[in-house]
């Protein structure tokens, strides 16, 4: 009964006019930062953040908590309508849901994106409140072996289940650990291919990658073919999605969302990784899955679904343990800070006003959310009728202010094309983007836990076997790298890799 | 963004406007803080909590961009080349732009590029050690190091950084060998020795205050005892003469006109003599300082002389 208790103290709080206020303002701005490309939560969180020194403690975070999840259902938005991920979670939406756009489908996937962000986010709320303390526990046992470990599995699974050539797919990942190489050398600080600039020590910024990637690399590719697409824009039917499409979509949300909040507790970029690894489940479990990155809803439905949840489970090692998972948690730490709370083991009993009041807000806005979202449906698809002479100059104007308005960088701007052209001509040769920017955002991770590792066990490699959580991922990952030579494993493959090869000629 | 962008454009229209600046009618425009490291850090931590003052105190808007990279020296080499007329100012770490200059390849700036308005709070480093350590206490410590040298993982963030330095002081002084493990940033420490992956650590009192319960701080790096950790015994008291901290402030291009200095000096001091500033400062872990221009370069001066010498001891080189 303690929960009903808390459940009632944070509803109790929540509901006061001036909370419900904030909690709506961060859920709108959150859909905002979410929609434009380039503008992420952490840049909305910190630049609000001077604005809630005047209110309570409670307010404040309830505002940039909303936010953060906020810019989580915008996200998709771009990436289904134009082939632009607005967050780096939503890369992989791209692959399904630009394609059902083009089918004239744009409204059921934007559709399910907002549902299945709408229920993984009540299910990792949910998460939250019933196994927060138990599973900050989950998060310290991870360490540099077993990140590792986890990383090398990530790249095994993405490369078994490419679509086309894996070959390809290979080249992709290897290019995208290589690039990963560039900036500074964490652990000696030598700077690595910068070519003396000190804006690449830092490594190449995802952001920059990604929308060169897929915003120029977009427009560039249409420019070419835009009389074809024109056609197949203009009837844009069915706003919502069907029954049938809920049958596809129920156990990848499920599935997404359970699989998003663990992998949300562990530090790093855990929506962008939760994301591509649903993608990889569902594709996985799927009966048809050479369908997958023709348009299938599936695609859509789990990553969107998993990157919502990963927001919740985030929250995890910074209520009960005081530590930041990644940079939009790390300024919310900051605010408990300015607002002189001491974050840490002791949060949840001393500040239980805070902490249940924040469960009870993230309810409230995931509800908020999905009533906003879905009247906007139908406006967002009109984007797609405007004509292309007009949108892809917009576009290529959103990505260059986007880019530029992270770090007044020009070297970024001009990365951005660069990428560009090369996704351009990557595309043309039917390489995939999905294992180069996975590769680029867990390439310097492994790199440094690789390393980490073998300087804590003094050189021994063995430290990768004796850790049992460790153990684990290399097992997996060698299973997976030699069913191919196993003959009834072999032959399955074998077969959907002709049936995709002979789909794309 | 947008509001940050839009005052970014003021700002540059004004720059073109006005000729000279002068004390007179400092400052007309927005202040521009470029902050070197990422959003939530201590500096951001430090400059949020000012910015209120600040505003009031100057009369103008006192707008955080963020210019994070290569440790702090993306945003330190565009700040030594800034304007110097008082409206380009940042924030600084020492010793980081002590040593940056020194072992890092491609850094435009150097020490005495800056002024110094003001430092305002420094963090003591200190010594802590995983739950289930086998010591105890500082001595059982050194002990352990010494039965088993090399063994011990000791973790910080950085090469060439105010942890690297502390952990080598204390190799120094007390004769033992540790294993230094390069963080990235100080979640990642955190959650390392919280988790029992790395044996110790030599790290910032903010995060020994919020982690205190869940693993052992040996020694604080504090001339006296901090307040927010009062059983924790002085590297100083143990005997030991080091003083490891990270000391953080403002800073913009030395060839800000003299005037322009003082007015920011006192735009600064106003701010940290404050009683409830200095109070939400020391409730975190922070230990706040009021000091002004000419005190703060006499602490910069002294730490430029106490880390040459490590380095030479050490026989530390670019690499």
């Amino acid at each position: 009964m303690d929960l009903l208790n808390h459940i009632a103290l944070g509803a109790q709080i929540l509901f006061t006019p001036i909370n419900l206020f904030f909690c709506f303002i961060g859920v709108l701005m959150g859909t905002l930062v979410g929609v434009l490309p380039g503008l992420g939560p952490t840049a909305a969180i910190a630049l609000l953040l001077p604005n809630t020194f005047h209110v309570s403690p409670v307010s404040a975070i309830i505002m940039l908590a909303g936010i953060y999840y906020g810019a989580m259902y915008g996200g998709s938005t771009t990436s289904i309508l134009v082939n632009i991920p607005g967050e780096a979670a939503s890369v992989i939406t791209t692959l399904d849901g630009y394609q059902m756009a083009l089918k004239g489908r744009a409204g059921p996937a934007l559709g399910i994106a907002a549902f299945g962000s709408f229920i993984a986010g009540t299910i990792s709320v949910i998460g939250l409140m019933l196994v927060a303390p138990p599973l900050a526990k989950f998060a310290l046992a991870f360490g540099p072996p077993e990140y590792f470990s986890l990383m090398l599995m990530g790249i095994v699974v993405l490369i078994y289940l490419a679509s086309g050539s894996i070959l390809k797919a290979l080249m992709m990942a290897v290019f995208g650990l290589l690039l990963g190489t560039i900036g500074m050398d964490a652990i000696s600080g030598t700077q690595r291919l910068t070519f003396g600039l000190l804006e690449l020590s830092d490594g190449v910024g995802l952001i920059p990658a990604i929308m060169g990637l897929f915003g120029v690399a977009e427009v560039i590719h249409n420019v070419e073919e835009a009389i074809r697409r024109e056609v197949v824009t203009s009837k844009v039917k069915n706003l919502l999605p069907n029954l049938q499409d809920w049958r596809d979509s129920f156990w990848p949300i499920i599935r997404g969302s359970v699989l998003g909040f663990f992998i949300g507790i562990l530090p790093g970029p855990a929506p962008v990784i939760s994301a591509f690894s649903s993608y990889a489940i569902e594709k996985k479990l799927s009966k048809h899955p050479e369908k997958f990155g023709t348009g299938v809803i599936e695609g859509v439905a789990g990553p969107e679904a998993a990157n919502n949840a990963a927001t919740g489970g985030a929250f995890i090692p910074l209520f009960t343990l005081g530590i930041p998972s990644n940079s939009v948690i790390a300024i919310l730490l900051g605010a408990f800070m300015i607002h002189g709370i001491q974050p840490g083991p002791m949060l949840i009993s001393k500040h239980a006003d805070l902490f249940w009041g924040t469960i009870m807000s993230m309810y409230l806005g995931n509800a908020m959310l999905l009533i906003l979202n879905l009247p906007l449906i139908g406006l967002w698809v009109k984007v797609l009728k405007v004509p292309y002479p007009i949108l892809f100059p917009l576009i290529l104007l959103f990505c260059l202010v986007g880019v530029f308005s992270l770090n007044y960088s020009q070297v970024e701007v001009a990365l951005m094309i660069g990428f560009g052209v090369f996704g351009y001509l990557a595309r043309k040769f039917q390489f995939e983007m999905a294992p180069l920017v996975l590769a680029l955002v867990i390439g310097p991770m492994m790199e440094n836990n690789l390393r980490l590792s073998l300087i804590i066990s003094q050189g021994s490699p063995w430290i990768f076997i004796e850790h049992p959580i460790s153990a684990t991922f290399i097992f997996i990952s060698l299973a997976l790298l030699i069913s191919p030579w196993i003959p009834w494993i072999g032959r399955r493959r074998k077969k959907l890799q002709e049936k995709v090869e002979g789909e794309q000629i | 963004m947008k509001a940050g962008k839009w005052m970014l454009v003021v700002l540059a229209i004004f720059s073109l406007l006005s000729e000279e600046a002068s004390a007179q009618d400092f400052p007309k425009g927005p202040i521009n803080y470029m902050n070197p490291f990422n959003p939530g850090g201590e500096v951001d931590i430090a400059a949020r909590a000012m910015q209120p003052y600040l505003e009031k105190n100057l009369g103008v808007p006192f707008v955080i961009n963020y210019l994070p990279g290569a440790g702090g020296a993306l945003c330190w080499s565009k700040l030594a080349a800034a304007k110097a007329d008082g409206y380009n100012i940042g924030g600084f770490s020492i010793p980081h732009i002590i040593l940056q200059p020194i072992f890092m390849k491609d850094v435009t700036f150097k020490t005495d590029d800056f002024v110094i308005f003001s430092i305002v709070e420094y963090t003591p480093i200190g010594l802590a050690v995983k739950k289930d350590f086998k010591a105890n206490t500082f001595r059982e410590f050194i002990d352990y190091c010494k039965a088993n040298p090399g063994k011990v993982s000791c973790g910080g963030v950085g090469k060439f950084s105010g942890h690297h330095f502390a952990t080598l002081q204390f190799m120094k002084l007390a004769g033992v060998k540790l294993n230094y493990v390069t963080f990235t940033g100080t979640s990642q420490v955190q959650t390392a020795l919280l988790g029992g992956h790395i044996d110790a650590s030599f790290t910032n009192s903010t995060l020994l205050t919020t982690s205190k319960d869940q693993i052992k701080v040996l020694a604080i790096g504090s001339p006296k005892r901090m307040v927010q950790l009062p059983e924790i015994p002085t590297f100083e008291e143990l005997g030991y003469k080091m003083y490891p901290r990270i000391a953080r402030g403002a800073m913009g291009p030395k060839t800000i006109p003299k005037d322009i200095q003082k007015r920011l000096e006192k735009a600064f001091l106003d701010t940290t003599s404050k009683p409830e500033f200095k109070a939400k400062m020391e409730q975190v872990g922070f230990v706040p300082q009021v000091m002004g221009i000419e005190e703060s370069h006499k602490y910069l001066d002294m730490e430029v002389k106490e880390h040459l010498k490590l380095a030479q001891e050490f026989d530390l080189k670019k690499p």
